[in-house]
Order: structure tokens, then sequence, then C-alpha cells
């Protein structure tokens, strides 16, 4: 059983916040495959192509038949506990901060013995469900998860370490006018989080969609505007020191292609899209970053919701899919900016969202403001770093990952 | 002559005389008019730092601004319009610049627009205000008080679900004033028009007729409270900009003491 | 086909320079002292030096390419062994049959490595490509916790308990205050050790070696040659080694020595009751009685019984580690796979001074190293034997 998590009491001021130290964070390129799939929340293995045999620790060549043709596949995750240790004494300090750490040695129904991290719920002789999960180093590690966990599972610290749970943390969603941000909102709360604060840009314009917020408990609507730069600086003044995880739902749509369109939309889709991304970034993640390991409301997450479209053009939307695309570029700065402090930079890709004007004439599929809530909550409590909501989402990053070039030509050449 | 210019700046030192601020500060969150989303907007003002005494530049802190010409307290030229676009020297760059300084009447609105988010400056209020003060005199401003620049927030707009509501002039006032052959037309409101103007025959009938007549507009001003109904001095002079249709300026107008 | 013999080879000059706890001095400072002693027993100036092979862990950026030149030898044969606690085994074997094939006529066969403040976490992250990926980010555990592992999936197969790994520690630490070079002088009872703090469950304090710096050499020779210099000398009767043996065993409950360990005995022509001495690699306690197990001393999983029914000190039923071992002498990196060799030397030379077992004559040296990932992938024995 998991001891439950205690709302954290108010900061000793005398106390020094502890400073981010990392898991070691070497790995070969093959290795790196592993983060891969824990950024996405699978379970994959390298698996040869010539002979099927499964592969670890990751490699260069099948351990079997010597083909160098191993791909990354998903696999069963099941697994038995063969022998688990309490470690005691390391002489690393991420560890040594966090003694004692068990970790034991499983056999995967897959094949491969691995080492891994033991969740406290399970032990030497129990089936296990083995997850890959992104540590605060940012590499994909394994750890033996029970098959059925309790209410508490969340709260096992090993296990809090490698995921963005809101529950105890303070959110700031950056803008409270976004069609998802009350479905977010009232997800985030319901999944423990202690605080939700909304950026509201643009006050003397009023939106009648904010009588919804009024009387919300734990909810606090603040001037944000993130194409105002003195906006982002007077509030990260303010509230930066408590914004356990940012989720930027900024954004701003207009259609048109490129040749036709207005420069001054283009414009302000990057004012918000883009460059209002670094300015909350700048504005707030220095604080985030040092405190990514402050207790048990650590900063964890700084959260863009991206369209899909940042992946692929689109040419009836071709300035806003460049202003996503370089969000999705700033994203990866950003990713690697965070990586020396633990705090993770997650992208959720979604398509168009129902009942959103400037996507009012594309047929179906679109994406919920509930389904996308959902998603992202989920999303931090994996402790992902890429998450894609709805279906055509899914399948234009699954298109994207398989053959870029491709999903380009089906998009944009003739794809029937 | 020269004495008369000494005179002013007598009066001004002395304090017989003193100057009024009839503008707002260039603010990122003073409101701007908002059309039809699906139409062009106007820029809000926003300043980025370039440098602060820092290692971007040591001994000195200065912005980049971005805005449109007509944020703020702005001045409209005649090419703002469809209708003005024609109208010869049309642009701010182009107009005589000594229609910059001028005389200025003040018809105060504030009791009427306290009663009524649509209040109209119609010709009879042109008229019963010429009672008591005299005729508009020609090549005069004319600022329409409304007590609209004390509003804060969403108030000032004022949007509902059929648009915002603010005071302003009807066309037949217009008229009147362009019959009166008025310089120009300033409101304390976002656009010389009222707030459901687009409504009226012509739509945003300030805008229309005034810059077809080759005639100025001032918007977003504020304490027309301090001046009085006749008698000052305005001034007002837009940015020398190259084909632009207005600037955001500094007004001032000078007042007795 | 058979295995040779090693005939007309010997084994002369044990070195063991003292360790010490930490050290400034570099791993060629350590060497070149080892490589000395050696050289001044043999009577041979550096420059004649013929053959040498070196095992070391902190030499970068060097290799033993460069400490040649460092060291002022131009050897004909030159060869380095990096196979950890299995390296005594592996550079005899090999010196042996250059020496034996008269590719070289005398080598030098030398550990050493030097242990800074902070080197010991320093070389672990470093260790290997698989511990990087998938053991150190799982608390960093180092070896501790890969035989922990071990440790605890032996225990609950075989029903040992900790005091029967107890009893490998308590005797070799009796034998160490025997060895005025061990670094523990002060007595280790059973109740001592039970009472050692956790390290990595249920690896305890006295499970644990302890890093230090040191070297220890041999030297390989035409037994004519040895006799000629009237050195005391041993023969080489049996030797194997295996390198990632049983690769589809979930847990490591058996090393290499078990896949070959009848050509052991067949080549040295009798039994493990034919044995006086044994000297197992001992980085844990629980590895040693796999080596009684795998070397033939007693059947898997009857080692926890094993060391019940046995004194393992040097004046016992069963001399076990007799210099100390690395429990109790310390751990000098890939010293620590020479050390068991060359206190086998000593004993079977009756050369080992106050170590000494009575009338030893023959002796297992067994060695394992290299824990790549979850286990330890290299194994090796060697049969020897004294002249006399």
């Amino acid at each position: 059983m998991t001891t439950p998590l205690t709302r954290p009491s108010k900061k000793d001021p005398q106390k020094r916040t502890l400073v981010p130290v990392l898991p070691p964070v070497a790995r070969s390129r093959a290795a790196l495959g592993l983060g891969v799939m824990a950024a996405q929340g699978r379970f994959g293995l390298q698996v040869c192509k010539d002979c099927q045999a499964i592969q670890y620790p990751p490699r260069d060549a099948c351990l079997k038949c010597l083909s160098a043709d191993l791909v990354w596949q998903d696999v069963a995750s099941e697994g038995t506990i063969m022998a688990e240790t309490t470690i005691r004494v390391s002489p690393e300090p991420y560890f040594r901060e966090r003694m004692p750490w068990r970790m034991g040695a499983v056999q995967l129904a897959a094949g491969p013995t691995v080492n891994c991290h033991l969740h406290g719920e399970v032990g030497r002789g129990d089936t296990v469900r083995m997850a890959l999960k992104l540590d605060k180093a940012g590499q994909g590690v394994l750890i033996a998860l029970p098959l059925k966990g309790s209410d508490l599972m969340q709260d096992d610290l090993v296990l809090r370490a490698m995921s963005s749970d809101p529950k105890h943390r303070r959110v700031l969603i950056s803008d409270a006018r976004s069609p998802v941000a009350l479905a977010l909102t009232q997800a985030l709360l319901k999944a423990g989080a202690a605080h939700v604060f909304l950026g509201e840009p643009e006050a003397w314009l009023a939106w009648p969609e904010r009588a919804a917020f009024e009387g919300l408990v734990n909810v606090s609507i603040l001037p944000l505007d993130v194409t105002d730069a003195s906006s982002v600086t007077k509030l990260a003044a303010e509230i930066g020191g408590k914004v356990d995880i940012l989720i930027n739902t900024a954004s701003y749509v207009r259609p048109g292609g490129i040749m036709g369109n207005d420069t001054n939309f283009a414009t302000k889709s990057f004012e918000v899209n883009t460059i209002g991304l670094m300015r909350l970034a700048q504005g707030f993640a220095p604080g985030m970053t040092g405190r990514a390991q402050d207790d048990t409301n650590s900063a964890v997450a700084f959260v863009n919701i991206l369209s899909v479209r940042a992946l692929s053009p689109d040419a009836n939307y071709g300035a806003f899919g460049a202003s996503q695309a370089a969000a999705h570029s700033i994203s990866q700065s950003l990713r690697a900016e965070f990586r020396t402090s633990g705090l993770r930079m997650m992208n959720v890709y979604i398509g168009p969202i129902e009942g959103d004007a400037w996507f009012q004439p594309l047929p179906p599929p679109k994406v919920t403001p509930n389904a996308i809530a959902r998603t992202l909550v989920s999303a931090l409590v994996d402790g992902l770093e890429e998450a894609t909501c709805g279906d055509i989402a899914r399948d234009v990053y699954a298109r994207w990952r398989a053959d870029a070039l491709l999903l380009e030509r089906e998009m944009t050449g003739g794809g029937s | 002559m020269s004495a008369l210019i000494s005179n002013v700046a007598e009066a001004l030192a002395s304090g017989a005389a003193r100057i009024v601020d009839l503008t707002h500060t260039l603010d990122p969150d003073f409101p701007v008019i908002i059309l039809p989303p699906e139409f062009g907007q106007c820029a809000r003002f926003r300043m980025e730092e370039v440098s602060a005494y820092d290692h971007r530049g040591p001994a000195w802190k200065w912005h980049n601004l971005t805005l449109n010409e007509h944020t703020g307290t702005h001045f409209d030229a005649p090419s703002h319009w469809v209708s003005g676009k024609d109208v010869p020297n049309g642009d701010v760059d182009e107009i005589d610049p000594s229609v910059f300084v001028g005389p200025v009447v003040v018809i105060d609105c504030s009791a009427g627009a306290a009663k009524d988010d649509d209040f109209e400056l119609t010709p009879a209020v042109i008229e019963a205000w010429e009672v008591e003060h005299g005729t508009i005199p020609a090549d005069a401003w004319v600022l329409m008080r409304t007590d609209w620049s004390k509003r804060r927030g969403a108030e000032y707009l004022n949007m509902a679900e059929d648009g915002p509501h603010s005071p302003g002039p009807t066309p037949a006032a217009i008229e009147l004033l362009l019959k009166r052959d008025i310089r120009g037309f300033g409101t304390e409101t976002v656009g010389t028009d009222a707030g459901q103007g687009s409504h009226y025959v012509p739509p945003y009938p300030a805008h229309y007729l005034l810059h077809g007549a080759g005639k100025f507009g001032l918007q977003c001003l504020c304490n027309l409270d301090l001046l009085p109904a006749t008698g000052a001095l305005l001034i007002a002079p837009p940015l020398k900009i190259k084909g632009g249709t207005g600037s955001p300026l500094r007004v001032l107008a000078m007042v007795m003491s | 086909m058979n295995r040779l013999p090693y005939d007309g080879v010997v084994l002369v000059a044990p070195v063991s320079v003292p360790y010490v706890r930490y050290t400034n001095e570099t791993a060629h400072w350590w060497i070149a002292r080892a490589l000395r002693e050696v050289l001044k027993i043999i009577e041979m100036a550096p420059q004649d030096l013929d053959g040498l092979s070196v095992s070391s862990f902190t030499l970068a950026p060097d290799t033993p390419v460069g400490l040649t030149q460092h060291l002022g030898i131009s050897p004909r044969w030159l060869d380095t062994v990096p196979m950890g606690g299995a390296s005594g085994v592996a550079a005899m074997r090999r010196a042996a049959r250059a020496v034996q094939c008269g590719d070289v006529d005398v080598v030098a066969c030398v550990a050493g490595d030097t242990n800074r403040i902070d080197s010991f976490r320093n070389l672990l992250s470093a260790f290997s490509r698989f511990s990087m990926d998938a053991t150190f980010p799982y608390g960093f555990g180092g070896p501790n916790a890969s035989f922990a592992l071990l440790q605890d999936a032996y225990t609950h197969k075989y029903g040992a308990t900790r005091e029967d790994f107890g009893r490998i520690a308590v005797s070799q630490r009796a034998n160490a205050l025997m060895n005025p070079q061990a670094i523990m002088k002060k007595p280790l009872s059973l109740e001592q050790y039970m009472e050692g703090r956790m390290i990595s469950d249920p690896i305890s304090l006295f499970d644990c070696v302890m890093p230090c710096a040191g070297s220890e050499a041999f030297v390989l020779m035409h037994e004519d040659m040895a006799v000629a210099k009237g050195l005391p000398f041993a023969r080489i009767s049996a030797t194997i080694e295996r390198t990632n043996a049983f690769p589809d065993d979930p847990m490591q409950l058996r090393g290499g020595w078990a896949v070959d360990i009848d050509e052991l005995w067949n080549m040295a022509g009798h039994g493990p009751s034919d044995i006086d001495v044994l000297q197992t690699y001992d980085d844990y306690p629980v590895i040693c009685m796999m080596q009684f197990e795998d070397l033939g001393f007693c059947a898997k999983g009857e080692g926890p019984e094993f060391v019940r029914r046995h004194d393992l000190t040097i004046g016992g039923d069963f001399p076990h580690n007799t210099s100390g071992g690395q429990l109790s002498v310390g751990q000098a990196g890939a010293a620590g796979g020479y050390l068991g060799l060359v206190e086998a030397i000593r004993q079977v030379t009756q050369t080992a001074g106050p170590t000494q077992v009575e009338g030893a004559k023959r002796a297992v040296v067994s060695g394992f190293g290299v824990i790549n990932y979850d286990r330890g992938l290299c194994s090796g024995a060697a049969i020897i034997e004294g002249a006399g």
C-alpha cells in the first residue's frame, strides 16, 4: 500500500530550495530509443526484423543472429520480479538524496531480464506490469508497476518523480479565453490540483464565457497576455514562484494560405503562437526550473498545446501552420534547455477543436475541449513529453513519425 | 506679432494660461476598436525592451514599439476613410501643419451620456449649445464631451452581443457641423462615431462625412471636462508618417486659468 | 581436440605491493612498483624484459602501449587483459602459451590501479555501455546492487542465510589478520558481521570490498630458466576460461566455470579432493559460494551447507582465500583479479610466510569479472602445483 501524499505545508522561508540534481544522464545512442518510447507512454523494445528476437539492453546488432536491423516495437509489458534489493548507499547525488532506493530484476514475458525501478506496491515474486517512464534526467527508464495498483499508487515517490501529476500542484493556464480552458480547469481540479490560475488577456474586452469561472473554488483569473512582455513579466513576478505546471492555451488561428494571406494575421499568429510561447517561457520557466525538485509540489511540466499542423502543412492554414511549426521548434529548444533541471516540456498535439469558430467549415472529426482536457491531464499523470488528442492528431502524428515527406505529399500533393 | 507670441509664452509662464493634456497614456491595456474578427484588426500598443542599462546596451534603455496609426489617443486623416481617399493632401504627412493648432469648442453631452450609453449628438443638441455659446466658428475643432474617458476596462468599449454601445453623432449632426465648416471633430470614445454607428445611413457618419469633406478626427481624448465651452486653443500635430491615415499623438489644449 | 599441457612453463616471483585506501599516485606508478619488484626477483633489467601483460582500469588515456614508452621497456610480446576479476588467470594462460611456444621467454604479468577520491564513482560511470544504459540509472548502486540481486535470487532459490555468507567473510578476516599487508586489521566475529549495516539488501557492510589502490605481479618463464636462477616456481596443471556463459539464464545463479569444469579436472588428472588450498574471486561472499559449487567442491545449491560443514581458515580443513582475499585485503581494481593467483603461487611454493597453509602443494585459483550489465561475464580457473 502506498502512503498517501499529504498536501504540502507552506514553505519554510529560511530553508534553501533544493538545487535540482539529476539521475545519470549519459546513454548510448541505441538506449535513447527507450526515451523515445517513454515520451509517448509506449512500452517498446528493439526487435530483430530478421529473427524477431527481443533485445535488452538496447544494442546495435541482434543478440541471436547479428542482424543490424533492429526496430523499436511495442512488446508485452508483463513480467515477474526475480530479485529485488534496497540500495542504501550510492555515490550518485540524485539517489543519495532519495535513499533508500528499491530496484529489481524482472524477467519479461517477452524474454529479456531487465533491471528496473520498483513501485512500492510490488516485490519479489510478483507478476508486474512494466512501464517505460522518463526520469528526471529525461531518459527512458523501466519501472515495475502493480498489475492492479491501489487508488493511491500515483502517490508512490519513485513513480511521482517520473510523473507530472497535477495532484497538490498549482497550475497556470495561460489563456482563459481558450475554448479548452474551462474543461481543462475542471479536469485539473478533479485530478487534485491545489489551485488553477488562468490568464486573462484584454480584460477591457468583455467575454460572456468568463461567468463560468466565477465562483469556482481554488481558481483565480489574473491579467496575462502572451503578446505583451510587460504583462508576462508582471504576472511572473506575482505568481511565478507558485506555478508548478504551466499550460499554454493561447492560440490565434486565421484561415488562409500564404500567397494571398494577410501578413498582419500572420504576424499576430506568430506573436501569439510562437513569440507568446517564448515570452511565457522567459517569464515563468526560470522560476520553474529552479523549483524542479522542490518537494511534493515541485515544478514539473511546461505544456504546450500545439495544432498537429505544426508537423504537416495545410495549405488552407498556411500562416497558422507556420506559427505552429515554429512553436514546435521552440518547444524542442525549451526541452533541451530544461534538461539540466528535470522540468518536463510536454507537447499535446490536437486537431481542429469542436466549437472553435475558426475551424467551423471543416468536416469532422474534431476534438472536443473535454477530450483535450482528459488527454492532457492523463498525459501529465503519465509523465509524457508527447501526447496526441483526437483522431486527426493521432493519425497525422503517426504518419509524420513514419515518413514526414510522404505525409507532406499526402496533405498537399493529391493523396487520395 | 512677435509680441503676441511672447505674450502667450508669458501667460503660460505666469500661470495666467495653462496646458491641459487631453491624451491617454499609451498602455498595452488601453482598448482599441474591435471590428468583426474576419476583418483586419487594430494592433494593440506593445513595447519590447531593447536594452535596459544591461548587456544589450550598458548605458541606455529603450524600447521597440508596436502599434497601429489608430491606437490610443489618435488623429484621423481624411485618407483613413474610403470617402476621403481622393481628398487632396489627405495623408498625415501631407496635411498643412497650420491646422494642427487652432481654436476648439466643447459640446458637453456628459449628462445625456450618463443616462444613455447610446446617447446621440443631434442637430438639436448642437443648436441648443449655440443658443448658449454662439454659433460654432468656422475652422474650429469641435469636441464632444461625454466623460466616457473616465470609464475603465470593459465599460469603455461597452461591448454587448449586438456590438459596442457608446455615444456619438447622428448623420444630421455631422451634416450640420460640416455646414459650420469645422476643422475637425473629436470624442472621448474609441472612435468619432457612436458604438452603434454602423446602423446609421451612411454607416459611421462621422468618418464617412467628415473625411469625405477633408475634415479631421480625434478620438480617445480625455480631460474634456477641464476645457471651457469656447476660448481654448487645441494643439494636435500627428506624426509625419508617409502615406499615414492617422497617428497616435499628444493632444494639448491651452486654456486661460 | 584435447588441450595440450603447459609443460616447461612456470610461475615465479609473486609480488603484492601493499595497498592504500586513497592515493594521488597514478596507475603507472603502481604498475611500475610491482614491475620493479618482480624484475629484481628474477634479476633482469627493465630493458631486457621480453614480454609484458598488463591489466588496469585507470591507465586512461594511456594503454599498455603507451606504458612501454613511459617505463622505458621494449617488449617483443605485449598483451592487455581487460577481464577484471578474471584477469590474473587469463593473463597467465595467454602468457604461458606464448612462452611455451617460444614467442617470448619471460613475461611479467602486472595488474594495478589507482584510487583517488571520487575515482570509484567515475570509474563506475564509464564502466560499460550496458551498465550506463541499463543499471546505473536504477539507483546507481554499482556492483553492490548487482550482487544484491544475485544474492537475493540465490538465497531464495537455495535457502542460504546471511550467516552462511558471513562465515566466508569472517574466515577471510581471520586469515587477513595473519597477513601484514591486509588493509583490514581488526578481527570480525559472526555477530559483528550480522550487525553490519545494510548497503544494498541483502548485501551488508562486511559483504563489500574496500576499493583501494595497489598492484600485483608475477612472472612466467621457461622452467629451466627458473631452475638456473634458483627461483621457487609453480607449474600450471590445468586452466579454463569462459566469457558470457549461459546468456539465457534469467538470473546468474551459475558462472562460466560450470561450462568447462570437467575439462579442468580432466586436464589436471585429479579431483577437487586433492586440492590443498582454494583462492576464489571474492568481491562478495555469494560469488565465493557459487565458485565452491561450480568448481565442483560441492553440488549446485549446496554452498550454504558446504560452508557450514567446513573451516575456511588457514588452519582449517578447507583453506580458502588465505591472504584474506579482497574482502579483507582490499580491492585494488584489476589487481583484485591477480590477488588470488599471486597468493596461490606463494602457497604452493611455500613462500606465503605467515599465511602459509602447511604442506600446501596444489591450489585452485578462480577469477570472475566484468559486470557488464546484470552479471559477471568473465570467468576463469587454474590449478597450479608447487615443484616440490
